[in-house]
């Protein structure tokens, strides 16, 4: 044992430690969430009722633009970089990340992105309005000014997550413990080196469309004006060439920790985990390959049309070959069900909810029906809220006690569960019927007929906002007085390196590298 | 505690199940619609067609495999003695369960394609409209008819804004509908004037983006006479919820009188395009304009919003020159979103609303702007 941490402030600035480094990324994603969060209760108490209320058409379209972007950029990928940095050097015994000082750079360059981010919404007319998908040229010749300031952020969050990614990929090449091949790596490591990949493939792409929005801003170019010779739906191809991959960043991790976690309470090892490995790299592979399943109705040619319609039909088999792995793994088991694995059951049903909603969507000409509705926005967030977040949440109950030695009150944490699990379900499971009876997304307003399911939808939204902070009293309470605990394995089924160190998680692991055989 | 998820699980379930009894009763009226309507047209229908096959095929595979899981979730617990066995593959079952899904996926995709087909089936049509969307209100036109005209929300503010009760139609009525004859395949031609928009009527089963220097195509053909109500549907500013798209079906004769009024209706605005207005007449048309085409943004006290949206009260364009005041509604301002209004107001509605912005809200230009000098303004160009 060499040193423990710095003290005082320093600690954290200039901290090369993974595990500080996890901390902060998962403190950094949960303010961000709870911000990402308010602005989403703005939307939902402005949506409760038909007419404006509460805020005016173009504030309402800033919150729905910041909601999307602070949740997806802000929330759900740095808590999954927090995860990696807790956990990849822990699973395949390995002492720190490869590259400890790039490691705090992408962090640390995080919070002025966000800072300049929601510093917009403060300038003179106003923050981002058109949307986390930003089409030109709303985002371009019709954008308030802070668009600049907008495109600034998402370069600097884009070398953020390309770093990290860098990182983990080093890490895991080069630095797990002998013995551990990568048919031995923990299913986490696997989900994750392939999102890094994803990540460093695509982030360029996303920097480039921003770029080329900047150049049409402030240079006079026309890559997406079509006065000048451009294209609008250019933008939207190379948008959605990053976007698709990125929904796939948002879950795989999410995967990853769902194979942790189902093993564990189920007792019995994960079943297929090499078919998990081969699922995981096909849906990795299809996501590059169907982009413009978001565009079914800007008028492609029918045959571009057919092409991402089977190509996005595809992904469902790997993905349901994941989700009869779950199922299987927990068949013969002996299951109990504390909160880690509430939340991972939940995930994999609503999970599969949101798969065949996606399914339904990737369908042509129902799509020409879906687009752009309220079904859309209830998919995805199936997807994402109960995809990544649900997830997210399992893997902090999950690993909290190794991380402070502390014990969360199972009781707590499983009120906290059915708070999350009901209002999430109040809250979209409506908006499908939203979707289909005719009403768009982005809406500040409706008509008279879409009232009462809106109104159903911010009751579960303003209860799922509820176990959110459920769930920030549930960690604190757990930090600071916590049932203290010191059994490495805190878990009876928990199986992997991490469960072989000291608990709580020492400053430094495996500064020996353990032998895995 | 598990008994309490699965009664959950049941009872969305159940209500997913349910969906098609409820779509079905909701024909007419849109009022707590469930489920997608089937709508009044064939590419409506295929829609509704495939997404219940697909509604279907997703129900039994869910109940399916969640009623298995909810099976292992309570037979397999601790609770009740269960023992963790410790196999963690089986070849047959995983190849099983890639090879079988992408079988029901190939069959799936057999009437998806066909759907797509009646979806892109434009040609030969009988009658060709173009639609252009603009922030915020659509213009249509019927291509060798000579008729053309814009369709904008005609719900008050203060119904959204709360200072008057909401009307049955609210965000639902239009100044104008389209209106096409039954019986007929009638072709939009799709293209957006500033931003993308998207153009939707889900009883057609038509949604096609607007995109600027684009067109796209979509077409109906409906033998139900009646009024079907779509919306914008690609984000557009924050005009976006307030320009709804109304279709009127005519049948055919009441269509052809429509038509021709219309076409009167043109020339005999060519006339009053020549005529002297008088300063009250341009004021009182001014003002609805005005209240129709720019407070959106300029608000209606004439105030703006700082740092998007300039004032127009004490502007130095509303003071100065009407030459200057007329060019900025011709033309737009280029790289804002002050857009040309030259296609989407008449002369005299151009005249008016000049007039009314530099003789309103303390503005006292007092000169008077005729309609003729709009149209002497835009010849000049």
């Amino acid at each position: 044992m060499a040193h423990g941490p710095a003290k005082g402030i320093g600690r954290w600035l200039f901290t090369t430690n993974h595990k500080d480094i996890g901390t902060l990324y998962l403190w950094f994603s949960f303010a961000m969430f709870l911000l990402g969060g308010f602005f989403a209760m703005v939307i939902r108490a402005e949506l409760f009722q038909p007419g404006m209320q509460l805020i005016k058409p173009e504030f309402f379209n800033q919150m729905t633009t910041m909601h999307g972007l602070v949740m997806v950029f802000g929330a759900i990928m740095p808590a999954f970089v927090g995860l990696a940095n807790w956990m990849i050097p822990l699973m395949i015994g390995a002492p720190d990340m490869a590259l400890p000082r790039m490691n705090n750079l992408s962090f640390w360059i995080l919070p002025f992105a966000f800072a300049i981010l929601t510093s917009t919404l403060f300038m003179e007319g106003g923050g981002p309005n058109f949307g986390w998908t930003f089409y030109a040229p709303l985002s371009t010749t019709y954008a308030p000014e802070s668009v600049n300031y907008f495109i600034f952020a998402i370069h600097i969050m884009g070398a953020s997550s390309i770093m990290g990614s860098i990182n983990i990929i080093a890490t895991v090449m080069n630095m797990r413990a002998p013995g551990m091949t990568y048919m031995k790596m923990p299913l986490f490591v696997w989900t994750w080196v392939i999102t890094a990949f994803l990540l460093v493939a695509v982030m360029p792409v996303l920097a480039g469309a921003v770029t080329m929005m900047l150049m049409d801003i402030n240079f006079g170019t026309s890559f997406f004006n079509a006065a000048g010779g451009g294209d609008p739906v250019l933008f939207q191809h190379v948008f959605w060439f990053f976007g698709h991959p990125e929904v796939y960043i948002i879950i795989l991790p999410a995967f990853g920790v769902v194979s942790q976690i189902i093993p564990t309470f189920s007792r019995k090892p994960l079943f297929g985990y090499s078919s998990m490995v081969y699922a995981t790299a096909a849906i990795a592979f299809l996501s590059f390959i169907v982009w413009a399943h978001h565009m079914f109705t800007v008028g492609m040619p029918i045959a571009g049309e057919l092409y991402f319609m089977y190509a996005t039909m595809l992904i469902a088999v790997p993905t349901g070959v994941k989700v009869f792995n779950w199922i299987t793994t927990m068949y013969k088991g002996s299951l109990t069900f504390e909160t880690p694995m509430l939340f991972s059951i939940a995930f994999v049903i609503l999970f599969t909810f949101g798969g065949f909603t996606g399914l339904m969507l990737s369908v042509a000409a129902a799509d020409t029906q879906y687009h752009d509705t309220y079904f859309v926005v209830a998919h995805f967030h199936y997807v994402m809220v109960a995809g990544a977040v649900f997830s997210g949440t399992a893997a902090i109950y999950y690993w909290l006690p190794k991380w402070c030695g502390r014990m969360y009150n199972e009781t707590m944490g499983q009120v906290q569960f059915w708070v999350a699990f009901i209002g999430f379900n109040i809250a979209f499971m409506p908006q499908h019927f939203l979707g289909l009876a005719g009403m768009p997304r982005r809406y500040a307003d409706y008509g008279l007929q879409f009232a009462d399911w809106n109104m159903v939808s911010s009751i579960g939204a303003f209860i799922y906002g509820g176990a959110q902070l459920m769930l920030l009293y549930n960690v604190i309470v757990t930090i600071r007085s916590g049932a203290p605990t010191s059994e490495a394995k805190t878990w009876e089924g928990a199986e992997g390196l991490e469960w072989t160190v000291a608990t709580p998680a020492p400053y430094h692991t495996f500064s020996t590298a353990p032998e895995v055989k | 505690m598990l008994k309490r998820a699965q009664a959950l699980f049941l009872s969305l379930l159940s209500l997913v199940v349910s969906l098609p009894l409820a779509g079905s009763a909701a024909a007419e009226s849109a009022a707590r619609q469930l489920n997608m309507p089937q709508g009044v047209t064939e590419v409506s229908q295929a829609a509704y067609d495939i997404h219940m096959i697909m509604m279907w095929i997703c129900t039994v595979i869910g109940v399916g495999v969640f009623g298995f899981m909810f099976y292992v979730m309570y037979a397999h617990r601790k609770s009740r003695g269960a023992v963790a066995e410790n196999f963690h593959e089986n070849l047959t079952v995983e190849l099983l369960w890639t090879i079988v899904p992408t079988i029901i996926l190939i069959v799936m995709a057999v009437p998806a394609t066909t759907a797509l087909m009646k979806v892109y089936d434009t040609q030969n049509p009988d009658i060709d409209i173009k639609v252009t969307g603009y922030q915020w209100k659509w213009q249509y036109e019927y291509i060798g008819e000579d008729v053309k005209f814009m369709s904008e929300l005609s719900t008050p503010l203060d119904e959204v804004y709360g200072r008057a009760p909401k009307g049955e139609h609210y965000l639902r009525e239009v100044t104008q509908p389209l209106v096409i004859p039954v019986g007929k395949k009638v072709r939009f031609l799709i293209t957006g004037n500033d931003v993308i928009h998207s153009w939707w009527v889900p009883d057609f089963g038509v949604k096609r983006d607007a995109v600027p220097g684009l067109f796209t195509s979509a077409w109906a053909r409906t033998d139900k006479p009646g009024i079907y109500v779509g919306e914008c549907t690609e984000l557009c500013g924050m005009g976006h919820a307030f320009m709804p798209v109304v279709v009127e079906v005519k049948e055919e004769a009441d269509y052809n009188e429509w038509l021709a009024g219309k076409k009167a209706e043109a020339a005999e605005y060519a006339q009053t395009i020549g005529k002297q207005w008088s300063a009250e007449e341009l004021m009182v048309r001014g003002e609805e304009v005005y209240d129709r085409s720019c407070s959106g943004c300029h608000q209606p006290d004439g105030n703006g919003i700082p740092g998007v949206f300039p004032a127009l009260k004490g502007s130095p364009i509303a003071l100065g020159p009407p030459e200057g005041h007329i060019g900025v509604l011709i033309h737009g301002v280029p790289g804002s979103s002050m857009q040309s209004f030259a296609d989407q107001l008449s002369e005299v509605d151009i005249a008016a609303v000049v007039h009314y912005e530099r003789n309103a809200w303390g503005n006292d230009v007092g000169d008077v702007v005729q309609p003729v000098d709009v149209l002497n303004y835009k010849q000049s160009q």
